[in-house]
């Protein structure tokens, strides 16, 4: 299993990717929405891309309580 | 066993330009974020007065006009929409008798944005059944009649138009010009896009329904690409249902197309549901983006939710 950090790289990773993120100001406190503004739908490719980088499944319902990147290391960590 | 081509292809939109901006009178919402959300730049919106059976008719016109057959040779008519307001006579009826197509086989399908595919394996499989020679193949859509104008989720989003592709059989010897098709449906998430009840208007979950396209359709459509025996590098075209700028650079960036013109409609047209396949398919053969001959990828999905794809030789 992947410690925290490692999830948090593997994030910052598909953030830049998927929403042109800068993975410097990825971090387990920073909002996705406020912070990091990943919008709604960038979102969902953000979660898409996680399930197959850490093998997870991360449902519909759940990805409204993902508010920070924090937020879905716990559910990997949690899910994995 | 003749198989059956496109010959022709005819599209009509209302007058009517609607831009964010004069969306943006109406809602709360603006230009920069529908073109970064949707991918949006403008929308046709028909007149109060002008129906699906009419702009079908308009689009239908078209295609029988640029096909070298006459009405008289038509012998089945397939209407793909979700949103005509008349229950009887169907939509394929009325266009059939605005063009003067007499007695000819006429049905109404309704997959809602997944319609044209579905109606044009229809015709291919009628014609390969022997119950048709020539066939008229209409999407058409008058999703303004559904919409409600309060809500900034969905009024952004839908316009009204109509495709339409005259289907014929092709001789002994001669390549089928439609490939087989790849069809089914997602039952159990069909809640994801809904126009219900008396007097409704459309409603969508649209989070779920981009997770889904994002995620299910690449496949489905590799899968017709392989079914028509057509490697993804020879695919000149895709022309998939205009949902979303977003949704439709998701499935091409996985389909991994190096040839393909990317179909794009939507920014000049919006979402016009089972209209928007025929209707970008029509403008890139008028506008010669595609050689006569070269095959595309169409795939439609969404309401129900309901997919169909196949691969077509250009007209």
């Amino acid at each position: 299993m992947s410690s925290r950090e490692e999830i948090t790289a593997g994030l910052a990773e598909i953030l830049e990717e998927v929403a042109g993120v800068n993975p410097d100001d990825v971090a387990e406190e920073k909002n996705f929405t406020e912070d990091l503004d990943v919008d709604s739908l960038s979102m969902v490719e953000v979660v898409v891309a996680a399930e197959e980088k850490f093998g997870v499944k991360i449902p519909d319902d759940e990805v409204q309580n993902l508010k920070t990147v924090g937020d879905a290391v716990s559910f990997i960590v949690k899910s994995s | 066993m003749p198989g059956s081509r496109i010959i022709s292809l005819g599209h009509y939109q209302p007058s009517r330009v609607l831009t964010n901006d004069d969306l943006a009178q109406i809602v709360e919402t603006n230009d920069a974020w529908i073109r970064d959300r949707v991918g949006i730049a403008t929308r046709r919106i028909a007149s109060g007065e002008e129906t699906v059976a009419d702009m079908a008719s308009a689009a239908a016109e078209k295609a029988l006009a640029g096909s070298g057959l006459t009405a008289g040779d038509i012998d089945f008519v397939v209407v793909a929409t979700c949103s005509s307001v008349d229950r009887c006579p169907n939509v394929a009826t009325r266009v059939a008798n605005r063009l003067g197509i007499t007695a000819p086989g006429a049905l109404d399908v309704n997959t809602a944005c997944s319609g044209f595919s579905y109606a044009l394996a229809t015709a291919d499989h009628a014609v390969r059944a022997g119950a048709s020679r020539n066939a008229l193949v209409i999407g058409a859509e008058k999703l303004s009649d559904f919409t409600d104008w309060t809500d900034r989720s969905t009024a952004i989003i839908f316009g009204d138009g109509a495709g339409a592709a005259v289907v014929t059989a092709t001789a002994d010897d001669e390549p089928t010009g439609i490939g087989p098709v790849v069809w089914g449906s997602a039952p159990e998430k069909g809640d994801a896009v809904r126009i219900e009840g008396w007097r409704p208007y459309i409603q969508q979950e649209g989070q779920a329904v981009f997770r889904w396209a994002t995620t299910a359709i690449a496949p489905l459509a590799l899968q017709a690409c392989e079914r028509a025996g057509v490697a993804t590098s020879d695919i000149a075209a895709f022309v998939s249902h205009q949902a979303n700028a977003r949704i439709i650079d998701g499935i091409a960036k996985r389909l991994k197309l190096a040839n393909a013109v990317i179909a794009k409609d939507i920014v000049e047209s919006g979402n016009t549901s089972a209209a928007s396949v025929p209707l970008a398919l029509s403008k890139l053969v008028e506008r010669r983006e595609v050689p006569s001959g070269a095959p595309v990828l169409l795939f439609g999905f969404g309401g129900g939710l309901t997919y169909a794809g196949q691969v077509v030789r250009c007209p």
